[in-house]
C-alpha cells in the first residue's frame, strides 16, 4: 500500500514532469532532522572511506611510550593501551562499519532478499511456500547466539581456506589485512538478513500481481523475468529503500556486538566493538572514560541517526 | 481458527528439528573438536575412542545427531565439558530461572512504562511534546547497552557507591527499620541490570502505541463516541485505548526477543550468573554441547512465542482469521 499510495501521488504531479523519486527527496529535504541525520552518516562513513588519507596515524602504530592519554595535541582523541592513536582507530573502524554494512545489506537485504521476495510472491504455490518456510526457519533461529556460533566455529577454516588462496595466487596480505574475519560477519549477517526483506517485498508482490497492468503484460506474452524486474520491480521500490535505511543500522549493530564478543573482525583490522570492549569496565570509565566514550558517542550518533533518517524516509515515501 | 492452529503446531516440531539440526552440525564442524577438549593434553588413542563412545560421538553426522536428539527430548543434553561432573541441564535450568526472573520483570516495565509514553505522545500529536518524547526514547534506544552500562556502573557503583558493582542476590531484599520492622524491597543488584534492559526497548513500544492510537482516534466508532456526548476521558479511556493495545500483542515476542538478547551483554558485563553470561562462557571456552543446548533451548522459546503470539491475536482480531482461510 506504501508504493501504490506514492505512485498513485506521484503519477498526479508527473504533469509537472517530476519523478517519483524527486518528490520523496523533495518531502526528505524540508525535514531538518533528516538532513542532520544525513549529514552525520556521511561525515563518519565519509572518515571511514577516506580514512588512509584522513587519519593522523596508522591504525596498527603502536607508541608503548605514551599508553591511554587522554585529549591532547597530538594525539586529539588520546591513545589506547598500546599507544594507539584513538581518532584513528575510530576512522579505520568507521570504516569496517562502512564495509560490512554496505557488502550485507547490498547481498542479503538488495540481492537475496528481493529476488526471493518478488519470486515468492509472483509465483506462488510450492516455491512461495519453500521459500517462506525456510525464512520461518531462519527467523525463528535466535539470532545472536547463531551469529556467535558461527563465527565461532567457520573462523579458522575461513582463515585456513584465505591463506590457501594466497598461496597458490600472486594476492598477499589477505590473512593480515584481517580479510577473512570479514568475510565470515558478511556471509553470517547476510544469511539472517535476508528474511525482513523478503516478506516485504512478498507481500506487496502478492498485492501488486492482481492488478490490470499485470494481468496486461501476461496477456501480451510477456515473459516472467520481464514481468518480475520490468512491472513488479519499480512498485516495490520505495520498499526496498526502507528496508535498506533499517538494514543498515541493524547490520551496524550486529557486527559491532560480534566484534565486542570477539568472534566479529578481527585484530588488527579495527571495529567499534572491540573498541568498546577495551573500554569497559567500571575503573577502567573511570581512569580512561575516552576509550570508551571515543567509539560509543560515535556509534550511538550513527545508530541515532539511521534511526531517524529511516523514520523520515518512510514518512515521505508515505507522502507525509 | 481450528486449521490455522493445527497447521502452525504442524511447523513447530519441523521448525524445531531444522534448527537443532542445523545447531547441531554447525557446532561439530567447529574446531577444537570436542574429543581434543575433553581428553586433554596427553593423547593416548585408546582413551580417545573411550571418550568418542561415551559421548556419541563416533558414527557419522546424522547417527550423533539422532544420538543426541533422543536424549534431548527427554532433558539429557549431556555432561558440560567445562563444569566436569554436571550435566548441562543442571547448571542450565538454575541459570534460566535467574534470566527468566530478570526478563519478566523488564518485560513489565518496558510495557508498563512505554505504552503510557505512547499514549502521552499521541495525545500531544502537533505539539511540540510528540515529537520530543518519541525522540528522546529514540535516542535512548541508540545507545547500545554496551556503551551505557559502564558510564552507569561507574556513576552508580564506583563514584557515589550506591548500588552493587554486579552480582545477584535474588529479588528481594530486607530493609530493616530501628531493627525491628522489616520491610522486603526490590534487590539493589536490579536496578542497573533492569535500566541497561528496559532503555532501549520503551521506543518501540511508545512507537507503536503511538501510531496506533492516532490511528483509532480517526475511526468512526470513536466519532460516534463523541458525537454520542461522551466525556472525553471516557472516550480516550473506554474505546481508544482498549482499541490501540490490540497490535501490542504481537510485539510481545520482539520484546521479549530484545531482551533475551540483550541478556548475553547485561549479564556478561554485570556478573549475573544468568543463561545469557553462560552462553558467552561456554562460546570463548568451546562449550559445544552447551552452546547447543542453549541455542536449542532459545529457538524453542522463540518459536513458542512466535507461536502464541499469532494465536491470541488470531482470537482478539478475527479479521486475521479470516484473511487465512480465504488463502
Amino acid at each position: 500500500m506504501t508504493a501504490e499510495a506514492a505512485t498513485t501521488e506521484g503519477s498526479a504531479s508527473a504533469v509537472v514532469g517530476r519523478s517519483e523519486w524527486a518528490i520523496v527527496w523533495e518531502r526528505l529535504r524540508r525535514k531538518k532532522l533528516a538532513m542532520i541525520s544525513l549529514v552525520v552518516i556521511a561525515v563518519i562513513y565519509g572518515s571511514g572511506l577516506f580514512a588512509s588519507v584522513l587519519a593522523p596515524y596508522s591504525y596498527t602504530e603502536q607508541n608503548l611510550d605514551r599508553p591511554t592519554e587522554g585529549i591532547g595535541a597530538d594525539h586529539w582523541l588520546g591513545t589506547d593501551r598500546l599507544g594507539r592513536d584513538l581518532l584513528s582507530r575510530a576512522m579505520y573502524s568507521a570504516r569496517t562499519t562502512l564495509i560490512v554494512t554496505v557488502a550485507v545489506v547490498l547481498s542479503g537485504s538488495l540481492l537475496i532478499g528481493n529476488t526471493l521476495g518478488l519470486i515468492a510472491g509472483y509465483r506462488g504455490g510450492w516455491i512461495d511456500n519453500a521459500i517462506m518456510r525456510v525464512g520461518d526457519i531462519f527467523s525463528s533461529l535466535p539470532g545472536l547466539p547463531m551469529l556467535i556460533l558461527i563465527n565461532a566455529a567457520f573462523a579458522p577454516r575461513v582463515t585456513e581456506w584465505v591463506r590457501d588462496i594466497e598461496d597458490r595466487t600472486p594476492l598477499t596480505g589477505l590473512v593480515s589485512s584481517g580479510f577473512a574475519s570479514y568475510l565470515i560477519v558478511f556471509a553470517a549477517l547476510s544469511l539472517f538478513s535476508w528474511v525482513g526483506t523478503a516478506r516485504v517485498i512478498r507481500a506487496q508482490v502478492l498485492q501488486l500481481r492482481e492488478r490490470e497492468f499485470i494481468m496486461a503484460a501476461e496477456s501480451l506474452g510477456a515473459s516472467r523475468r520481464r514481468i518480475v524486474f520490468r512491472h513488479l520491480l519499480p512498485g516495490v521500490s520505495f520498499l526496498i529503500i526502507l528496508q535498506v535505511s533499517t538494514g543498515l543500522g541493524a547490520v551496524a549493530g550486529s557486527e559491532i556486538v560480534l566484534s565486542w564478543f570477539g568472534v566479529g573482525v578481527q585484530p588488527p583490522a579495527a571495529s567499534f566493538g572491540a573498541m568498546l570492549f577495551e573500554g569497559s569496565g567500571a575503573r577502567t570509565f573511570q581512569a580512561h572514560p575516552n576509550l570508551l566514550l571515543v567509539p560509543g558517542i560515535i556509534v550511538t550518533l550513527l545508530l541515532f541517526s539511521f534511526a531517524l533518517l529511516g523514520d523520515a524516509l518512510n514518512d515521505a515515501v508515505r507522502g507525509r | 481458527m481450528g486449521a490455522y492452529v493445527v497447521r502452525r503446531l504442524f511447523w513447530l516440531p519441523i521448525i524445531l528439528l531444522v534448527v537443532s539440526f542445523a545447531t547441531f552440525a554447525i557446532a561439530r564442524f567447529g574446531p577444537g573438536d570436542p574429543i581434543s577438549v575433553a581428553a586433554g593434553q596427553i593423547r593416548d588413542d585408546e582413551i580417545v575412542a573411550q571418550i568418542r563412545a561415551d559421548r556419541g560421538l563416533d558414527g557419522n553426522i546424522f547417527e550423533q545427531y539422532q544420538d543426541w536428539l533422543f536424549k534431548a527430548v527427554r532433558g539429557d543434553f549431556g555432561e558440560s565439558f567445562q563444569q566436569r561432573g554436571f550435566t548441562i541441564s543442571e547448571i542450565i535450568f538454575p541459570k534460566m530461572w535467574v534470566s527468566a526472573q530478570l526478563g519478566m520483570i523488564a518485560l513489565v516495565i518496558v510495557f508498563g512504562l512505554g505504552i503510557p509514553f505512547g499514549l502521552i505522545a499521541a495525545r500531544a500529536n502537533g505539539t511540540w511534546i510528540d515529537p520530543f518524547v518519541i525522540g528522546t526514547l529514540l535516542f535512548l534506544q541508540a545507545i547500545p547497552v554496551l556503551v551505557l552500562i559502564p558510564p552507569l556502573l561507574w556513576l552508580f557503583a564506583v563514584q557515589f557507591d550506591l548500588l552493587p558493582v554486579g552480582g545477584w542476590d535474588g529479588l528481594f531484599d530486607i530493609w530493616l527499620i530501628g531493627g525491628v520492622i522489616a520491610i522486603p524491597i526490590p534487590d539493589p543488584h536490579l536496578y542497573i541490570p533492569l535500566v541497561a534492559f528496559t532503555l532501549p526497548g520503551f521506543a518501540g513500544i511508545a512507537r507503536l502505541t503511538r501510531i496506533t492510537a492516532l490511528e483509532v482516534q480517526q475511526e468512526d466508532y470513536i466519532r460516534t463516541a463523541r458525537a454520542k456526548g461522551l466525556p472525553e476521558s471516557s472516550v480516550a479511556l473506554r474505546h481508544v485505548l482498549p482499541n490501540s493495545l490490540l497490535p501490542l500483542v504481537t510485539v510481545i515476542a520482539f520484546a521479549l526477543a530484545g531482551i533475551v538478547e540483550g541478556a548475553f551483554f547485561v549479564e556478561t558485563l554485570l556478573g549475573i550468573p544468568g543463561i545469557g553470561r553462560f552462553t558467552f562462557q561456554a562460546v570463548t571456552s568451546r562449550d559445544y554441547d552447551a552452546i547447543l543446548a542453549t541455542t536449542v533451548i532459545f529457538a524453542a522459546i522463540f518459536v513458542l512465542m512466535n507461536l502464541a503470539a499469532d494465536l491470541v491475536y488470531g482470537v482478539i482480531d478475527p479479521r486475521i482469521r479470516v484473511g487465512v482461510s480465504r488463502q
